[in-house]
């Protein structure tokens, strides 16, 4: 029974593991069939889309240096001017209307490679009014994962704005922000600059994950 | 209540205390899938605010229903049930247009995927996903077969109590959740090591859907309800003015 004054909420539904099967679900080519007429992918561009190419690739690894071959993982970005095409977003700046910017891919079940096709976001404001450097939010589900890992990806390429990023300076440890560094490769890919990006679920190189 | 019609503000804190921990040692891949170290807490910016919005045009017709999604001439073999329910958040609020997206193995407890190899066969007429967009209330339904428990590598003789997998996108990036639902009366549950790495049995129960009498049509189908609750999005005044406001937190 309520009582006066005594707020009552409910409770978020608990988390339970994607399982060995997510591909089903998610990604239902990967799993070995054709259901769907429409797919999500990791192909966040089309033609019209404004800003720079880029592919983001990389494993995820276990502690024991393995990588995880039934890994699925989602990308939720900022367009090329530093908007995301979403109506809570009220900076200024125009949507691109040929960029959602979210994706899904699977990581391959031989090598554990996984990649996005997409471009680099621009800068969004923060907190405060505070510039957030360019980077990916990442959310990362797995069979042996109870509960969905948050993180971002940063740029190699933009180590000023990265110095000054309120979610960088926000990990104490100097040495575990490289974690969330995406390094650009010298070369381009088909005219694609590469960005690599292991991450790591355990151990010394730990990746920083975020309770969002 | 359309997406463009929403308040937007920051997300109550998530309380992990009723999801499982990473590490969760009686479910042996927990074990070197895990972070040890603490997660780093992030106030909410516009990056964990916001979310990729999904639109019907994306989901095809049968979509919602798992029993013709996939027939190739034939119906499934198994128990036909509607499941339905709410997608709320913590305010008690529907969420519209969430993105609900299941899948299951079939009535032998089947998946339809390259790597399982259980001895029950795959099922011709059975995909095994579906997926589909909650109403301006925040309703959704899909009708399907119920699953078949099925046995696992963990301990030598574990069993997956039957259960259909979830995934929810809402309107925030932080309210992106997945999750299993269990079938009521199902003694396998309490035995699952996997349904044991959630911390409370209140937690627990709220993953098991209800049948619903009602809800099922005569001479056909029986129902099961399964309500979801994502994270609550505030919209207090104070709230709203996250962006370009001189911050009075320490960062």
């Amino acid at each position: 029974m309520r009582k006066v004054n005594e707020a009552i909420y409910l409770q978020e539904s608990a988390s339970q593991t994607a399982g060995p099967y997510v591909h089903i679900g998610l990604a239902p080519k990967q799993a070995g069939f054709d259901i769907f007429e429409k797919n999500f992918s990791n192909v966040l561009v089309g033609p019209n889309t404004e800003g720079e190419r880029i592919r983001i690739e990389g494993r995820v690894i276990d502690a024991s240096g393995t990588p995880v071959r039934d890994v699925l993982l989602e990308i939720w970005q900022a367009n090329a001017a530093g908007k995301y095409n979403h109506p809570a977003d009220m900076q200024d700046k125009a949507v691109d209307p040929s960029f959602r910017g979210w994706g899904r891919a699977c990581s391959d079940f031989k090598t554990g490679v996984w990649a996005f096709d997409t471009i680099k976001p621009g800068v969004v404001e923060g907190r405060g009014g505070r510039p957030m450097a360019p980077h990916v939010n990442l959310w990362i589900v797995a069979r042996g994962i109870n509960i969905g890992l948050n993180t971002r990806m940063y740029f190699s390429d933009e180590a000023e704005a990265n110095a000054a990023d309120p979610v960088l300076n926000l990990i104490e440890w100097e040495v575990r922000r490289q974690t969330l560094i995406g390094q650009r490769d010298s070369a381009l890919r088909d005219g694609v600059a590469v960005y690599r990006f292991d991450i790591q679920l355990q151990g010394p190189q730990e990746t920083v994950f975020f309770d969002i | 209540m359309a997406v463009e019609d929403r308040t937007f503000g920051e997300f109550n804190a998530r309380d992990r205390t009723r999801h499982p921990p990473a590490f969760a040692p009686t479910y042996k891949t927990s074990v070197l899938r895990s972070p040890r170290n603490a997660l780093i807490s992030l106030q909410n910016s516009l990056s964990e605010i916001t979310a990729p919005v999904f639109s019907s045009d994306e989901l095809g017709e049968l979509d919602h229903d798992l029993i013709l999604n996939y027939s190739k001439g034939g119906l499934p073999i198994g128990e036909r049930i509607i499941v339905h329910g709410h997608v709320l958040d913590e305010f008690g609020r529907g969420v519209p247009n969430a993105l609900v997206e299941v899948w299951q193995a079939n009535a032998g407890g089947r998946y339809r995927h390259r790597n399982d190899h259980y001895i029950a066969p795959v099922d011709p007429n059975f995909g095994g996903c579906g997926r589909a967009l909650t109403d301006r209330d925040g309703h959704y339904v899909y009708r399907t077969i119920k699953p078949g428990p099925y046995p696992w590598r963990n301990s030598v003789n574990d069993w997956r109590p039957a259960h259909i997998h979830y995934s929810i996108s809402g309107t925030g990036w932080v309210q992106r959740l997945i999750t299993q639902m269990y079938f009521e009366a199902d003694p396998l549950i309490a035995q699952c090591p996997i349904v044991k790495t959630i911390p409370t049995e209140a937690a627990i129960r709220q993953l098991i859907a209800a049948l619903d009498r009602n809800a099922g049509v005569p001479l056909d189908c029986l129902a099961y309800r399964f309500d979801i609750v994502l994270r609550g999005a505030r919209a207090t005044w104070f709230e709203n003015r996250m962006q370009g406001q001189p911050s009075m937190q320490r960062e």
